[in-house]
């Protein structure tokens, strides 16, 4: 669907009409990312991160099919052609260095793409399906870059191969087998190494897929804005192209310094020495941790330690660690809400940001750190605010927050640079929408009852 | 940029010439700037695919011919490819010079393929010129072809006791080397 | 219903972790915390003053040439440096010729051309540097049951590695008074070699330089135990990225011009924008 008002693609040549009479695929592209589409003209540099992101999903892969080139997927000679790589390939340790650190800023701008759509509530009516389909591109994100992490076959990758694959162990019945299964032996070895390059290479472009169903299910409503009051006519928005083109073309040179500082200066800050000690099933190093993306979800797995009546901890760390991103999956149906946009919602705020983001902090930080105490105890602390956020704390202040007065229009959020003005419409929970407003195409979700 | 302002009439009054001028230069300085990123970017993809230094180490080969009979030859490799070295008999180097090189498809003479001095030394490629097979001739009891060099069973080019083509599809002569011995009983190959 | 649902599985998380949570400080608060000789002794690397570190940093070419010379002199002994080859020894400034004699000077496995058994042969400038054993059993028989690491990557093996190698040469020391004091048990074993910057306290590998001159270097440098740390701490730094100062160099102009790349790409913006209030 589109705005009625939206720019319609003109071929301008002989050969252009030709085209799209054929294959309108400059017609797709005019429409999904061109001046067809019609955008809030309210959007601040958050909303450069989708962008960005489709930029991380690109990177990654040119450079990873340029290193599988290189690289073999052999246990004897894996952690050797890395090394070959970086020493003896033109040009080989950019590339290697590029790929590297571009999983770490993907992870970056995907956890500011993801927090972001957590405080404007991206996820509500009417973009559920744009928030499934971006949890479900976070989980094959996760798991792609797991699975690339083990590639080089140092003693990180190995062991992480060896202690993420013992997750499934903790199934009951079934969990032996299914790790033995998964590795094509006992201990990971050559045919693991190999499954893993297979599907490290396949994975990024089912991402590519699910990148475009995303996309798609997102222009149904067209996008979301920082007040989360959905467009009512034309004067709301300007056409995607030039104007946020130029805006994401700005976002993504400003990202592109800090990816080549780190590139070039810091190549291997985000990582771990350990990986450049090729793999030893005999010993175990010191401090064996996950790259920093997955730190927060490795302190939710490590904070379960002591059995519940029926329930081993090594279980429960399991299910936690994985109900930690799944319940991301239900949002939409617990913060019910009306009010989309943080910026109107005092109490959610609150939350947001003395509750969650801190929480996410000491996750971090404690998922990095040595299983001692204090940290496992913080983490504890954390892990269960964690929880607590979106299954108690979401659902109830949906009911009992009273949010501030939102703008008519995103044009009169704009004109007036305020929140909360005197002409603002109050907006009550009963579902009652204001006379004087047309109709925006979607605006169902905003003004749905608290209760339906 | 021109919807903008159709959109906005209002706001190109607000445009002196000049302006206008300074401010699509900067547009047009940004893309360039982006096309520039964009073509140096390709570079290093590019280049990744050329021999790497390891591979390239190994572009030039050391032999010992002290070990060569007269009338043999051996198979050596040069760049992951055979190359064969072959001391001619004093009869072989009269049946090459004999031929009227006019009469062949790539006019050359022994001498022009041989070092001055060392003309027994026959040093080719064992590639063939026409869809690189390896030519046979250079092993003991192997098909020497017609005229006594080598002969290539994929298609049937026949090659000379100087190793040029004589018969068959092959475009050119076996390939010489860049060479030079080092020693009376050492050539560098490449 | 769904946010029923919702606040039970909450509280079922929460009880399960205040349990863990309860039961571990309970642990916590009853047990004695012991530390251990490594926790209080540790010390981190000392800064080597390498001209390879920060983001200006390249190599010394003659700093490699003397490291060179003690990796191959003491080190060559008993470590490996398995990702380098001879070749790569061109960067350290030395003429193709000379790469080839020094190649020579090693002896590679090989194979005897007659008869096809194994055998050894002076080294070509395509061969990597031999290891000094045949294998981890012969190395472990031979080192008191420590294995040497190869030293191609330490640098980039270890936390702040090039400072770290030159710390731990230079770190050996008697075990302080202190430490017995405060942990009677953590006498250092026999065999093993007291040092604050390896991470549990005792290396099996004794001190490598221990003295004064132990390296003659062609340039006519000071050849103090602190210099030769340093030059082969340099030394291996570049074995272990000899890339290092290309990619500080490269590095430089991609910055630059993406840092004027952002400033034409916000005034452009600027420009596109400037009739539209946002």
């Amino acid at each position: 669907m589109s705005f009625p008002w939206a720019q319609q693609y003109q071929p301008k040549s002989g050969f252009t009409r030709w085209i799209d009479e054929k294959l309108p695929l400059p017609r797709l592209v005019y429409n999904a990312v061109g001046a067809g589409y019609p955008v809030p003209r309210n959007l601040n540099y958050f909303w450069n991160f989708g962008v960005l992101a489709g930029f991380c999903l690109v990177l990654q892969i040119i450079t990873g099919v340029v290193l599988a080139m290189h690289y073999a997927p052999n246990a004897l000679v894996a952690f050797d052609s890395v090394e070959h790589i970086m020493r003896d390939v033109n040009w080989g340790w950019m590339l290697r260095y590029a790929h590297a650190n571009g999983a770490s800023f993907f992870f970056v701008v995907i956890y500011i793409h993801i927090f972001r759509g957590l405080f404007f509530s991206s996820y509500k009516a009417p973009r559920e399906m744009i928030w499934l389909l971006g949890v479900v591109i976070f989980l094959l994100m996760m798991a792609t870059a797991f699975m690339g992490y083990v590639l080089p076959w140092g003693q990180m990758s190995f062991w992480g191969a060896k202690v993420i694959t013992g997750l499934f162990s903790a199934i009951p019945l079934v969990g032996e087998p299914l790790q033995i299964w998964l590795l094509g032996g006992f201990a990971p070895d050559n045919a693991a190494l190999n499954r893993f390059f297979s599907l490290h290479f396949m994975m990024p472009f089912i991402i590519a897929g699910v990148v475009i169903l995303h996309i798609w299910a997102l222009h149904i409503p067209g996008s979301s804005n920082p007040t989360g009051v959905e467009i009512k006519d034309e004067s709301d928005t300007i056409p995607f192209h030039p104007y946020y083109t130029a805006k994401d073309g700005f976002g993504l040179a400003v990202f592109l310094v800090l990816y080549t500082s780190f590139v070039f200066f810091l190549p291997n800050y985000l990582g771990h020495p350990d990986n450049y000690i090729p793999a030893n099933p005999l010993s175990t190093p010191a401090h064996i941790v996950p790259e920093w993306y997955f730190w927060p979800f490795y302190a939710i797995l490590r904070a379960f330690t002591q059995d519940f009546l029926f329930l081993p901890a090594k279980l429960m760390g399991v299910i936690a660690m994985f109900a930690a991103i799944l319940v991301w999956f239900f949002l939409p149906w617990l913060d019910k809400s009306p009010v989309r946009s943080g910026l109107y919602r005092p109490l959610f705020r609150k939350f947001f940001w003395f509750g969650l983001i801190p929480t996410m902090g000491v996750l971090f930080y404690c998922g990095g750190a040595p299983a001692e105490e204090p940290y496992v105890m913080l983490s504890q602390i954390a892990a269960l605010y964690y929880f607590a956020h979106f299954l108690i704390v979401l659902p109830i202040v949906s009911i009992i927050e009273k949010p501030k007065p939102l703008p008519h229009s995103i044009t009169d959020a704009v004109l007036n640079h305020r929140t909360g003005a005197d002409d603002a419409v109050p907006l009550s929970t009963t579902g009652e929408r204001p006379t004087d407003s047309r109709p925006g195409p979607d605006d169902a979700g905003l003004y749905r009852p608290a209760g339906a | 940029m021109t919807d903008a302002i159709v959109e906005h009439p209002e706001a190109v009054q607000d445009d002196t010439q000049t302006g206008v001028r300074r401010r699509d230069f900067i547009e047009i300085a940004a893309v360039s700037f982006a096309g520039i990123g964009g073509i140096a970017v390709l570079f290093p993809l590019i280049s990744q695919m050329a021999p790497s230094a390891d591979v390239l180490a190994e572009s030039t080969t050391e032999l010992d011919i002290s070990a060569i009979q007269p009338g043999q030859s051996v198979k050596a490799v040069f760049r992951k490819q055979p190359v064969f070295v072959r001391n001619l008999l004093p009869a072989e180097i009269a049946e090459a010079a004999a031929v009227d090189v006019s009469s062949l498809r790539d006019p050359q003479t022994l001498a022009e393929r041989t070092k001055e001095g060392k003309e027994n030394w026959l040093i080719t490629m064992g590639v063939c010129t026409h869809l690189g097979c390896v030519p046979l001739g250079a092993g003991e009891g192997e098909n020497k072809g017609e005229f006594g060099g080598y002969f290539c069973p994929c298609h049937g080019s026949h090659y000379d006791t100087a190793a040029r083509i004589r018969k068959g599809p092959a475009p050119t002569n076996l390939l010489v080397p860049e060479y030079e011995f080092t020693s009376d009983t050492t050539v560098q190959i490449g | 219903m769904a946010r029923f649902i919702a606040i039970l599985v909450g509280l079922f998380f929460g009880v399960i972790l205040l349990w863990s949570f309860g039961v571990g400080l309970y642990t916590w608060a009853t047990e004695e915390h012991e530390t251990t000789a490594e926790h209080v002794f540790y010390e981190h690397p000392r800064d080597a003053k390498l001209p390879s570190a920060g983001v200006f940093g390249t190599f010394d070419v003659q700093q490699l040439q003397r490291g060179y010379k003690v990796y191959k002199e003491v080190c060559a002994a008993c470590h490996a440096l398995r990702h380098v080859a001879f070749r790569d020894l061109a960067q350290l400034g030395y003429s193709e010729a000379q790469v080839k004699a020094e190649a020579a000077t090693w002896q590679v496995p090989g194979v005897d051309p007659n008869t096809g058994e194994a055998a050894s042969r002076p080294g070509l400038a395509t061969d990597y540097f031999p290891s000094p054993y045949p294998n981890d059993i012969a190395a472990r028989a031979a080192n008191n049951n420590a294995v040497p690491p190869d030293l191609s990557l330490i640098t980039k093996a270890r936390h702040d590695g090039s400072n770290y190698v030159y710390s731990l040469i230079t770190g050996y020391q008697d075990q302080p008074a202190a430490l017995l004091a405060q942990f009677p048990d953590a006498k250092t074993p026999n065999g093993l070699h007291y040092n604050p910057y390896f991470p549990n306290l005792n290396i099996a590998m004794a001190p490598p330089l221990t003295s004064d001159g132990q390296v003659t270097f062609d340039d006519g440098s000071s050849s103090t135990v602190a210099s030769m740390s340093r030059d082969v701490a340099a030394f291996l730094t570049w074995a272990a990225e000899p890339t290092l100062a290309k990619r500080h160099q490269a590095g430089w102009p991609v910055v630059l011009f993406l840092i004027i790349a952002s400033i034409l790409a916000y005034l452009a913006y600027q420009n596109v924008w400037r009739n539209q209030k946002h």
